[in-house]
């Protein structure tokens, strides 16, 4: 399933679109750790972070991960904001803590 | 040597949110040569955990890569506090990071462990109160 589809489904704020339509989700990764993430997180996996903050978007790039998925309904600063626009990173927002939503994405993509 | 790319980066040690322009730019590069994916992502995440470091730990330094067909080399030297057990420092979780920093999603002691997890070959030459210096080379082959 496409990132895109997964944010339609669940009804997910898109903050910055990125590769949405394009990027497939083969995982789940949950961490707000960004070392922890980067080291561990798969490529294509969709990573849940409470983390909104610049070196989010650039543990996303260099991990590679299909999008970034806020939970709680964590926020993005504007900056944050524009490095994710440059750098073609899709950032959802949601209200669900981390376990509902790994859970119900988990459902939705039959991982 | 031919064929052999040199690139030099100084990290701002003021500014967490700069840090990461090193890797972007030599991830950049490699992927411009047709180096595999791989080992592109092998040598931004040793060379991002790098660049954190420095900020941390070290106000800063000066970072060189070298890209040849065989590997990339990267050597980051700081004038930081230097590192006083580098086999302690080397243990996944133990970390010296202020809370600040653990507030911005790093510091859980997994640079050092990342970098050398990384690089395929990895040797650090620190002395307390002169400095740190890391090398690492990621085999492209």
């Amino acid at each position: 399933m496409t990132v895109l589809e997964l944010a339609k489904q669940l009804n997910l704020e898109m903050v910055t679109e990125g590769e949405a339509a394009e990027r497939e989700i083969h995982g789940v990764y949950c961490c707000d750790l960004l070392s922890i993430v980067m080291g561990r997180a798969k490529a294509d996996d969709a990573w849940i972070t409470v983390m909104g903050n610049i070196n989010a978007v650039a543990v996303a790039v260099l991990a590679d991960v299909a999008c970034i998925i806020l939970s709680e309904n964590m926020g993005l600063d504007e900056e944050s904001i524009q490095k994710a626009k440059e750098q073609d990173v899709c950032v959802l927002k949601s209200e669900l803590p981390t376990f509902e939503l790994s859970r119900k994405i988990a459902d939705i993509c039959s991982l | 040597m031919e064929n052999l790319i040199k690139l030099s980066y100084e990290v701002d040690g003021e500014d967490f949110t700069r840090a990461g322009e090193a890797s972007a730019s030599v991830k950049k590069s490699l992927r411009k040569l047709g180096v595999p994916p791989d080992v592109i992502r092998k040598v931004a995440i040793a060379l991002y955990e790098g660049e954190i470091n420095m900020v941390i730990h070290a106000e800063g330094g000066v970072i060189d890569v070298e890209i040849s067909p065989e590997h990339v080399t990267m050597v980051l030297r700081d004038h930081g506090k230097g590192i006083a057990d580098v086999e302690k420092a080397m243990q996944e979780g133990y970390s010296t990071a202020p809370d600040e920093v653990r507030s911005l999603g790093f510091g859980a002691g997994m640079g050092l462990p990342n970098m050398k997890k990384y690089s395929d070959e990895m040797t650090i030459d620190s002395t307390v109160g002169v400095g740190t210096t890391v090398s690492m080379t990621v085999y492209i082959q």
